[in-house]
């Protein structure tokens, strides 16, 4: 559905977007994931067709960005990070103009317009002024002129950014029942958002893409064995952690903090050593009160610092320090 | 065209939503009035006057109400316009809604035609305020409906020409007030530019001159239409709307 081939914007000073090659088929989320600044909004205004690529090509639903510009944005709904409202108009009014702007022919207009009011729950404010409007409905306007044309692709840029954490549940609920339809490709740097609702990431810093896998891949990607995190009652922490030491498999024990008459322990295993069992027997054994046993995954936000933090300059040399010039 | 109706209308609707189009309208028509019945009073006394001294030389409402009514319209209208013109862009680009514009399945020249439209309908409601005076006149005497005729004519295609030229400056800036005092210095400068003719003979003298906007729109406001005057708005208006086109294209590139 998009296509994305070594795509390059520069501006007058500096790079925002380097060479990246992406694409994406049709019905599936994705998430745009990346820290403030490293090329997201650019990319998706190239592809909405609001800014020109400096080189490199792009295509949505089959039309190229630049040579059938107005066949893409046809196909295409875009909500920029801020909800290009006007204030001073009416929601339903507010509409039916974009309604019009996006070639929906005139008789056709208020049946669509009823529509994406009735999918985004609007209904108890269409006749109130945008500019009164709290922000999560605001947000909701926003993603209702931009699916009003009913467009195969969806562009949300940040759709969840200010929500109060409501209003976030409710626009990721709502961008959820919208994905049955559409391709979507959203943005954010709110990883557990891309957790709950995209089948694909795509990580990005500092213009170039540095991963582009299924959330559930990226979880793989660990290296080593599992993270298990235990905690024991009635038992002293240096009795615990030479129990655990003990048992075939571990790697390594290490303490965490845990509240009184607790201890608290974080476990790495060897590489194909499933621990759990035998970490559990060996506690159960030794008459302690095992109240905790889970495998910890590693966040999405930790692989995403992990993945953004490669890529640092190489340290400066240290200055040859005072013994040494002596 | 459709599109250019589209964005027209709504650009009317915004003025008449808020306070703008009430604002304008009341104090052009309160100005004008003002001249109006000014120039009405001192006609009527001159005529008074002229019976009372059994003098009857002949007296001309056209030249002497309606003539100088239009022309003040004419400058006052000139100063008018940039309040008109300066949020056409620089208002949808401070609130981002541009993005909205410049991503929908539009042309170009449909976004500005649609918005320079918009603010002409603006400005026909203003302007349209001197009706009432004219009207009085029509009331009460037969002043001659040709020179008034042409004289709106006049008016509208001199908006029309500030008004494309106020677009572009508009296009410029995400700051409106900047937007409206560029503008407003470009009337000015265009009204006076018409004083070069007060001292220099020369060709460029005259060339500095002819490019002055109110030059052109006094034979109208006689009952002139002279095609040099007509070909001037219309190659300005032309003009300005390029020069917009330029300009919002230009804003894709530079973001």
């Amino acid at each position: 559905m998009i296509k994305v081939e070594g795509l390059t914007k520069r501006y007058a000073r500096n790079v925002a977007v380097k060479n990246i090659s992406f694409e994406v088929g049709k019905g599936e989320i994705v998430g745009f994931l990346g820290k403030n600044g490293a090329g997201k909004t650019t990319t998706m205004r190239v592809l909405t067709c609001f800014l020109p690529p400096t080189s490199g090509k792009a295509s949505v639903a089959g039309f190229d960005v630049i040579e059938q510009s107005l066949d893409v944005r046809k196909n295409i709904g875009y909500l920029p990070e801020t909800p290009p409202l006007y204030p001073e108009m009416v929601v339903r009014d507010y509409l039916s103009f974009v309604a019009k702007l996006k070639g929906i022919a005139g008789p056709d207009v208020a049946k669509r317009v009823d529509e994406v009011i009735g999918r985004t729950a609007l209904g108890s404010v269409r006749n109130t002024i945008i500019g009164k409007l709290s922000k999560g409905y605001r947000q909701r306007v926003g993603i209702a002129q931009a699916i009003i044309h009913n467009p195969p692709v969806l562009i949300l840029d940040e759709p969840t950014s200010g929500l109060d954490p409501e209003q976030q549940r409710e626009a990721r609920q709502l961008i959820a029942s919208l994905s049955g339809d559409h391709t979507i490709i959203l943005s954010t740097h709110v990883l557990s958002e891309v957790e709950q609702s995209c089948s694909k990431v795509i990580i990005i810093n500092a213009g170039e893409i540095i991963a582009v896998d299924s959330v559930a891949n990226l979880h793989r990607r660990r290296k080593g064995g599992e993270m298990v995190a235990v905690q024991v009652a009635g038992a002293s922490e240096p009795d615990v952690r030479q129990k655990l030491e003990l048992v075939r498999g571990v790697a390594k024990v290490i303490a965490r903090e845990a509240p009184e008459g607790f201890v608290s322990f974080e476990i790495e295993s060897l590489e194909e050593h499933a621990v759990r069992p035998e970490v559990a027997r060996a506690i159960v054994q030794s008459g302690w009160d095992l109240t905790e046993l889970r495998t910890v995954g590693e966040s999405l936000e930790e692989i995403f610092l992990d993945l953004t933090k490669a890529e640092k300059p190489p340290a400066i040399a240290a200055p040859a320090t005072e013994a040494e010039k002596a | 065209m459709r599109n250019v109706i589209t964005i027209c209308v709504k650009e009317v609707k915004a003025y008449f939503t808020s306070p703008i189009a009430y604002l304008l309208m009341g104090l052009f028509g309160l100005i004008t009035g003002f001249m109006f019945y000014s120039a009405t009073v001192y006609f009527v006394n001159m005529g008074t006057q002229q019976q009372m001294m059994g003098q009857s030389s002949p007296m001309n409402i056209n030249d002497m109400v309606i003539a100088p009514l239009l022309g003040n319209a004419g400058v006052i209208g000139l100063f008018l316009v940039p309040l008109i013109s300066m949020r056409l862009f620089a208002e949808e680009k401070r609130s981002g809604t541009i993005e909205l514009l410049l991503t929908s399945p539009l042309n170009d020249w449909e976004i500005i035609l649609g918005k320079w439209l918009g603010a002409m309908v603006m400005y026909l409601a203003v302007i349209g305020m001197t009706v009432i005076d004219v009207g009085l006149l029509f009331a009460w005497s037969t002043p001659d409906l040709r020179p008034i005729l042409t004289g709106y004519l006049g008016l509208i295609l001199q908006g029309a020409t500030v008004l494309a030229i106020g677009t572009f400056i508009s296009t410029t800036t995400k700051n409106q007030i900047i937007a409206g005092g560029s503008t407003f210095a470009v009337c000015l400068l265009l009204w006076v530019l018409s004083w070069v003719s007060n001292y220099s003979d020369s060709w460029y003298g005259k060339a500095i001159a002819y490019c002055s906007i109110l030059v052109h729109f006094e034979p109208f406001s006689k009952g002139i239409i002279d095609s040099k005057d007509v070909i001037f708005y219309l190659s300005a208006i032309f003009l300005g709307l390029f020069l917009t086109a330029r300009s919002l294209e230009s804003l894709r590139w530079r973001a």
